[in-house]
């Protein structure tokens, strides 16, 4: 059946294939200013991983369903996978190499090795970029799902944590150390 | 993902004409929703027109006390802005029961109106949808349905709307304002925006090819205790089984829209009339007709019991 409907190629005259679309892309990552041609259909994980060869910020699902790939653009969180490079001309992006280094770690990563907030380490740089930014929209008072009053500041309680946290997953099921983690870095913020 | 170009929008006219004169050719927004889709060959648009930098992205007060939602603004801004909190309460409770906050930081309020249903057949690509390819048949009606629509549906889909934000829209009466090709502008109330599949499940909205979201407006606001409850299998990042979005005087009387039963925001406003009669009787005709499936009939008993929950929060 498929001998029948394959069109016979020469093997001597590819059909040439018309290249896919590239598009020049300026990006401020941790810091940095990296101009980058890329296809367009590359996602911004994608750029930072394999372009910018910046592998602390993971590809879980690449469905927006896990959070593994959660990096900081502009003060906000976003997922990586479900973003085009291309339409981040411009933006500061921060991930998990940004955040700290090994000889001088965020406070939120210090905090996550301090209450084993991790076991396999997969979701974790996504997690600690998500918590970084938890705490600054608390301190903004963008509300919740579990914020009992809407004209009234969220406060940072665990229960704000944990809905705020939702859009990361932890197979390992580390999620009350990363909690106690949140909390201390939370305390010493205030 | 299949090529495409890009390019970005110099203005919502331009941008509009340019979708609506090339075929394959999509605005892009946010693009938590289209990407998602394209990755799975779902979508595949040939050319994407992103239309971040128009500047639809402010909430204004406007001169007959309403409110104008730009269609870019994030839901997270919108949810979080001091008017909507104070005034329209039930939209901020309501986005905020949506998606995960990495999501909501991306997601806009017109992608959030125009978001494809999350029915696992549409998204398998292996089984008939007839919203994902015309005429190909309905997978789910044989299928697995608990998540599925109960009213509102056609034997061609039965599919529901995921929108949590349109519920509190819907309960409000906003409107949808857009630009055509050929830079005209017209106000859509959002009770005519969505459509009901009927034979054209692919047909999801009123909006013509070209035709671009610049703004949601919303009426003065009517005061009243404003509630949304879902109901969903995980506490947080979940689609709705069903919502309730109501708004509730002192009086007893009020307005409810539902979420999780139909393809659009559900509501019937001859139901509201029997509110202070308790909510089944409320439930009784706004879920008239309902033809549920034996997986989601659970749906309608769920309606009444959360509205009567949703009702008695109200009274405090």
């Amino acid at each position: 059946m498929a001998i029948a409907t394959t069109p016979q190629l020469d093997a001597a005259q590819p059909v040439p294939a018309s290249p896919p679309p590239a598009m020049p892309v300026s990006l401020e990552v941790n810091g940095k200013r990296r101009q980058l041609e890329v296809d367009t259909r590359t996602t911004l994980l994608d750029v930072l991983r394999d372009h910018l060869h910046l592998t602390g910020t993971k590809k879980g699902c690449d469905h927006g369903q896990c959070g593994a790939c959660t990096v900081i653009v502009n003060g906000e969180r976003i997922n990586s996978c479900l973003s085009l490079a291309v339409m981040h001309e411009g933006d500061r992006i921060t991930t998990i190499e940004g955040l700290g280094t090994p000889d001088k770690l965020h406070p939120m990563q210090a905090a996550f090795v301090r209450h084993d907030g991790f076991q396999c380490g997969y979701c974790t740089p996504g997690q600690i970029c998500s918590a970084v930014a938890v705490l600054d929209e608390i301190r903004a008072g963008v509300p919740s799902h579990v914020t009992a009053s809407l004209t009234e500041a969220p406060q940072v309680t665990n229960a704000e944590m944990r809905e705020r946290m939702s859009g990361n997953i932890c197979r390992c099921g580390a999620y009350s150390n990363i909690l106690e983690a949140m909390t201390e870095v939370a305390g010493d913020g205030a | 993902m299949r090529p495409f170009t890009y390019e970005r929008a110099t203005s919502a006219r331009d941008a509009a004409a340019k979708v609506a004169g090339r075929p394959g050719a999509r605005f892009i927004a946010g693009g938590t929703n289209l990407l998602d889709l394209m990755k799975l060959e779902i979508e595949t648009p040939t050319h994407l027109i992103d239309v971040n930098g128009l500047g639809f992205d402010k909430i204004e007060d406007m001169q007959d006390g309403g409110v104008r939602v730009g269609a870019l603004v994030s839901n997270t801004a919108l949810a979080s802005h001091p008017r909507i909190r104070r005034d329209y309460g039930l939209i901020s409770r309501a986005t905020v029961a949506g998606a995960s906050g990495q999501l909501r930081n991306k997601a806009t309020t017109a992608g959030n109106l125009l978001q494809r249903t999350r029915c696992s057949y549409f998204y398998d690509t292996n089984m008939p949808c007839n919203k994902r390819q015309p005429g190909s048949g309905c997978a789910a009606l044989g299928g697995f349905s608990r998540q599925l629509g109960v009213i509102g549906i056609s034997d061609a889909c039965i599919a529901t709307h995921p929108s949590d934000m349109a519920i509190a829209l819907r309960a409000l009466d906003a409107s949808v304002e857009t630009i055509k090709a050929d830079g005209s502008t017209r106000t859509i109330p959002i009770a005519d925006f969505h459509r009901l599949p009927g034979n054209t499940p692919h047909i999801e909205n009123a909006l013509e090819r070209g035709e671009l979201i610049t703004a949601v407006t919303l009426p003065r606001p009517i005061g009243g205790t404003h509630i949304y409850h879902k109901v969903r299998d995980r506490a947080s990042y979940a689609f709705a089984l069903i919502s309730i979005g109501a708004i509730i005087q002192k009086d007893g009387t009020g307005r409810v829209a539902v979420g999780g039963v139909a393809p659009k925001p559900w509501r019937v406003e001859a139901a509201e009339a029997e509110m202070p009669q308790g909510a089944k009787a409320v439930t009784a005709k706004l879920l008239a007709g309902a033809r549920p499936t034996h997986h989601n009939e659970f749906k309608l008993t769920l309606v009444e019991r959360t509205l009567g929950a949703v009702m008695a929060e109200a009274k405090g």
